[in-house]
């Protein structure tokens, strides 16, 4: 069960999105809102965190989410450092609990920490005392991606609750898709699953309560024929076809994934006119979506590119905030 | 916890009214005048006090709204539940008369907040100050240019002004508390 003081220290740091109510994402979306406003102005720039240290951990490549921290501390006026791992002493043979007390004792405030495999944020939140930020981790979650999502589908759409989500692709390697699970559902929107039966993963299609009661998994559907599962969809989530991990004979062949999931025009006209297309990239256009549907006019991708800069300063100022 | 009401819906009419009139006069005209109120309480009192000048002027004053929560200095004590408000600075503000609406001034860390925030968005030709109540105690060299009423508060008092668009009614009420 969990009590109130472990929330308040889940909003210290943010590893994951699986408890957090409607209320506490209205109140993120209520701080980004300000920070879109701050984006619009000539000079993008406040000074919220100055003398703030924000410290960005790579342990996996990445562009767009590290950039994306990287302009939303620094809009807010925090100084930055990128660590990666080929840089850090992890090379050296470092442990990453040393790493991150290291960084803890040369001043840094925030940690924005990926890494490939899952728990490493939720362990490190519980060693060190400054805040944690999860930047995904393995395939547990992404949280500021998903909230960039529902950002991005509020922005659009006026509203979650209620709409038709279809998450499709590789869900079992995804992160992002397990972290706007949660987001989701808490929001009240009907989540729908669709992917290769080989790439959905047991804990999804069927949860079972663990001793706690507690399930580990909301509610969802799951719908193998992505024609079907497309009806009367309001959002579609494309997920990048994660070929580096596609060695353990998952897919049959590229082909035909390409045949059975591939979002094209086509498909696309089953969902609602509005629908949102979204991809959380980079994308493989070509494979799991046709490049006339990526840049099409339903497609909202930059947008989820620029929400993103906006949501993350939101995460930031919140996490600091909060302190003292 | 007791209250007083130190000025009713009248009195707080009859100082924006005086204010708006001194405001015209000490700009000679509203030419390049824009009002600024400060989140959550300034904005309605701008509002007010445009609309009293357009009546007798005939001409509109824009009005924006500023929230300063990105630039004050508290950021540390400041309580995680508290929602940002909108900015909006409807005109570009370089070579304009700005006048900064709030409701009540106290420390004037909050108006240094604002400047701060007001020159971000470029360089006006003036800013003056507008407040409805000025309760003293000030920790910084700053006075407002227009004052609805001074009224000299304890430091363990406190003011607070409700306003028909947020609090359903017009009032400015002391607080006080019987020393424990």
């Amino acid at each position: 069960m969990r009590t109130n003081s472990l929330i308040k220290m889940e909003r210290h740091h943010i590893i994951d999105l699986d408890d957090f109510s409607q209320e506490e994402i209205a109140l993120i979306f209520a701080t980004t809102d300000a920070m879109k406003e701050i984006l619009s102005r000539e000079i993008r720039r406040v000074p919220t965190l100055r003398g703030k240290t924000i410290v960005t951990l790579f342990y996996e490549p990445s562009t767009r989410t590290r950039v994306s921290f990287e302009l939303a501390a620094k809009n807010l006026g925090a100084d930055v450092v990128n660590v990666t791992s080929s840089t850090a002493s992890v090379a050296k043979g470092e442990s990453i609990i040393d790493t991150m007390r290291t960084l803890e004792a040369l001043g840094a405030d925030v940690i924005v920490i990926r890494h490939f495999q899952s728990g490493v944020p939720c362990l490190m939140a519980q060693h060190l005392q400054i805040s944690v930020i999860n930047a995904g981790d393995g395939c547990h979650a992404h949280p500021s991606q998903a909230l960039l999502d529902l950002y991005t589908i509020r922005e659009k759409l006026g509203h979650i609750e209620g709409l038709k989500v279809v998450i499709v692709g590789d869900i079992l390697h995804s992160r992002v898709a397990r972290s706007n699970i949660w987001g989701l559902s808490a929001m009240g929107a009907q989540v729908v699953l669709c992917g290769p039966p080989t790439l959905i993963p047991q804990e999804l299609r069927r949860p079972q309560p663990l001793k706690g009661g507690e399930c580990p998994f909301p509610p969802l559907t799951i719908q193998e024929n992505l024609d079907r599962a497309l009806e009367e969809a309001d959002v579609v989530m494309v997920l990048r076809l994660q070929k580096e991990r596609q060695e353990g004979g998952l897919l049959p062949s590229l082909r035909e994934y390409i045949q059975l999931y591939q979002l094209n025009s086509a498909r696309l006209s089953r969902a609602h006119l509005h629908a949102l297309v979204m991809h959380p990239g980079p994308m493989n256009e070509g494979i799991e979506i046709t490049p006339e549907v990526a840049h099409g006019p339903q497609s909202v991708v930059e947008d989820q590119v620029t929400n993103g800069v906006a949501v993350r300063m939101a995460l930031l100022y919140m996490v600091t905030g909060g302190k003292g | 916890m007791s209250e007083k009401i130190i000025m009713s819906e009248t009195e707080i009419k009859r100082a924006l009214t005086r204010i708006a009139h001194e405001i015209v006069e000490r700009n000679k005209g509203c030419e390049d005048l824009v009002f600024v109120g400060m989140q959550t309480r300034g904005l309605p009192l701008a509002q007010r006090l445009a609309a009293q000048i357009e009546a007798f002027e005939a001409v509109p004053v824009p009005v924006g709204s500023l929230d300063i929560s990105f630039y004050r200095d508290d950021l540390a004590s400041l309580d995680l539940r508290h929602i940002v408000q909108r900015t909006d600075i409807p005109v570009h503000i370089s070579g304009k008369r700005l006048v900064l609406v709030d409701d009540v001034l106290f420390t004037g860390r909050s108006i240094r907040a604002a400047l701060d925030a007001l020159i971000d968005f470029g360089r006006p030709r003036d800013i003056q100050l507008m407040v409805l109540v000025d309760r003293g105690h000030r920790q910084l060299p700053i006075r407002a240019d227009y004052v609805g009423k001074n009224i000299p508060t304890s430091i363990q008092e406190d003011i607070q002004v409700r306003l028909k668009e947020i609090d359903g009614r017009d009032e400015v009420a002391l607080i006080f508390g019987e020393q424990t």
